[in-house]
């Protein structure tokens, strides 16, 4: 129980302890801890400032770093498609102008905004933290408040450090039991949205609880958190424990000494209290789990791998139909199709998702010592230049390399194809990022969403397979 | 912003589902650093061929929906990326509102602060609107802000839910900016509280 005796829910305690004031019948004055800040969303934003007159508050609290349009090639980015080297100079001159810490791609730290914020212990337990992309909801891992803002809104946190928020509501997702092998996060976060639909958490904050939760490493739990958007919701967050702390010590921005000593005991006060309400909530069975595969053009329209894509017979709602036959006329696929054999054209191991380092050893492990099937293209992209350099000191680039990968630098790449990583109009791409979109990965590209395991099996083999088989 | 109050116009029906923001806008027009420009990029997959001329069935081309104002859309409109640019490029394009079912969290919060109205209805009556409107393309449609309704040309009316301090902003046409800058010795004091408890 709280002070004040009223059990509160993990979100809650962090929203009251940031809420600056509240006027009556108005939103709440949201004071935000750190805003992470990249080179598509914040041009704008910069621009508004120096229309105004404005400095950016907190230049302290605020970092940027450049991911989405850059070239994941080694090339120099002055040279590259005029657009994208203009928000690179551009990022870089807002940076120096207003003050603000710039993890340039010239530099050692360079990477995907959600992969560098919590390499660099900027991300941490309790805090408001807020970007101008959806994903932000990755940091919510930690057990912070992290959503995504448009770019009206950066300006605001740019300008005052804070934002107009209403309160989002609850909704605990409670993922009981043990995973099987070969089960992994991706599929738990896939799961969750196939069965509660892709905006079904709309308003809410979505809590992830229960052992299977607890047992999952911080890489896992940053899958997990990514994908919440995924789900129609605002954030998702996970109660910071040990293992959260483990991963903090010794970060370049984590508390150090006795401040160390002291933030964790007041992180430790970041649970649900006993007793507290959610609005809404949801169990899974971690051991009915199995690896899932999208088959549509939106995250909830996925399978578990040893099923088949739905029928319009199997679906009552209208909209649902309508949904379904839309998705497989774009993707090319048949009702009732077996989702395992489905051929793939491309494989992109990468993206805020799954490219941290765990994600990758756990895709080179699979390819080890095989060969890329036929003429299937894989590209490997890391998540941040410190994961690309950790994996080259382990071998994996080796392993992936000789297996036929091509091996990239840091990047969104092949997420959102703003650079030249693109799947062709037609091609099926085994991805392990969070987006099926028509056309997110390349005009007319189809998506298929999937673990990396998955998705590096499906390299080996040319086509979507069952990866326990290969355990 | 430009303020938003009444609206009298026609409507185009687009009938599809978790319309995502990769869709209204695609990444590739992300490019700018300013916003003009983002109408040309509306819908872009859907609107264009693959020689880029406009494809003729996609139903914003049709010669008969020229100059509306209202987009008719299923639930979960602008789902998935936070890019602002996707109302930028509705708004540019000439919608002034988008009536859906439902909106995705961060599109409803962007339309705000844009002027463009999101106006969410029940799932059934957008239905009717859509049946309406493909029936018959000149239906007019008109949304009072104020009295927070849509009506229709023979008397048929809806009311739509919307916060009172969004409506007062988008009535006016003010930015949350001025709010939160006015709201700069509270920030202040919060700081210091933060600082001292850390
Ligand atoms: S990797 Fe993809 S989803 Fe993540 S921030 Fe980049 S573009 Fe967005």
């Amino acid at each position: 129980m709280t002070h004040n005796g009223r059990a509160k829910t993990l979100f809650e305690k962090v929203w009251d302890a940031h809420v600056v004031t509240q006027d009556a019948g108005a939103p709440a004055v949201l004071y935000i801890d750190a805003h992470l800040v990249h080179e598509v969303t914040s041009p704008q934003a910069f621009a508004m400032l120096r229309e105004r007159g404005l400095p950016v508050r907190r230049p302290d609290r605020t970092f940027a770093t450049m991911d989405h349009a850059i070239p994941t090639r080694n090339v120099d980015i002055t040279l590259w498609p005029s657009d994208a080297a203009t928000q690179v100079r551009t990022l870089r001159e807002n940076c120096q102008d207003f003050g603000v810490t710039l993890f340039d791609i010239d530099g050692p730290v360079q990477g995907i905004v959600h992969v560098v914020g919590p390499e660099m212990g900027i991300t941490q337990p309790g805090m408001t933290i807020v970007c101008g992309d959806s994903h932000t909801s990755t940091h919510g891992a930690f057990g912070a408040l992290a959503f995504g803002i448009g770019t009206s809104e950066v300006g605001h946190v740019l300008a005052t450090q804070c934002l107009l928020q209403d309160k989002p509501k609850t909704f605990a997702i409670n993922v009981e039991g043990e995973l099987g092998v070969g089960v992994t996060a991706k599929d738990i976060i896939l799961a969750v949205i196939a069965k509660n639909g892709a905006g079904g958490g709309a308003g809410h904050v979505f809590e992830y609880r229960g052992s299977a939760i607890r047992g999952l490493s911080m890489a896992n739990r940053m899958t997990i958190c990514n994908m919440s958007i995924e789900g129609g919701a605002r954030a998702g967050m996970i109660a910071p424990d040990e293992t959260t702390f483990a991963y903090l010590k010794g970060r370049p921005h984590a508390p150090q000494g006795a401040d160390w000593e002291r933030a964790v005991a007041r992180w430790r006060s970041l649970t649900t209290d006993e007793g507290a309400a959610f609005d809404r909530d949801l169990t899974l069975d971690a051991n009915l789990l199995q690896p899932m595969v999208t088959y549509g053009t939106n995250p909830g329209q996925g399978v578990v791998v040893t099923g088949r894509i739905p029928t319009v017979d199997d679906l009552n709602d209208p909209a649902e139909r309508r949904s379904l036959l839309s998705a497989l006329e774009y993707m090319g696929l048949r009702q009732g199709q077996p989702m395992a054999g489905q051929p793939v054209d491309i494989v992109f191991i990468g993206s805020c998702t799954n490219s941290r380092i765990e994600d990758l050893r756990e895709a080179a492990a699979i390819v080890q010592g095989k060969r890329v099937a036929g003429d299937v293209w894989a590209i490997v992209v890391p998540g941040s230049k410190a994961v690309k350099t950790q994996a080259e000191q382990e071998g994996l680039d080796r392993i992936f390399r000789e297996a036929g990968f091509e091996w990239r630098g840091a990047g969104c790449s092949m997420c959102l194809a703003m650079n030249d990583d693109k799947a062709g109009a037609g091609k099926y791409v085994a991805s392990t990022s969070n987006r099926n979109f028509q056309g997110r990965q390349g005009p007319g590209a189809r998506s298929l969403l999937m673990s990396p395991i998955m998705a590096a099996a499906a390299a080996v083999n040319g086509r979507v397979v069952d990866v326990r088989e290969m355990l | 912003m430009q303020p938003f109050t009444s609206l009298t116009t026609t409507a185009v029906p687009l009938r599809a589902e978790n319309v995502d923001t990769d869709q209204i806008i695609p990444a590739r027009y992300l490019t700018a650093v300013t916003k003009a420009g983002m109408g040309d990029g509306l819908f872009a997959a859907w609107r264009y061929g693959a020689d880029g001329a406009p494809n003729p069935e996609f139903v914003l081309n049709r010669q008969d929906y020229a100059g509306a104002e209202i987009l008719l859309a299923g639930r979960n409109f602008g789902s998935g990326s936070s890019r602002e640019h996707a109302v930028w490029a509705l708004t540019e394009y000439g919608f002034r509102a988008v009536i859906a079912p439902g909106f995705a969290d961060i599109f409803y919060n962007n339309s705000l602060k844009n002027g463009l109205l999101p106006v969410a209805l029940p799932e059934e009556q957008v239905a009717m609107l859509w049946d309406l409107v493909e029936e018959q393309p000149d239906t007019t449609i008109a949304i009072d802000l104020a009295a927070q309704t849509v009506t229709l040309p023979d008397g048929q009316q809806a009311s739509f839910a919307i916060d009172p301090y969004r409506k007062v902003c988008l009535l006016q046409g003010l930015d949350d900016l001025g709010y939160l800058l006015s709201k700069e010795p509270e920030i202040a004091a919060f700081e210091q509280g933060q600082t001292s408890n850390a």
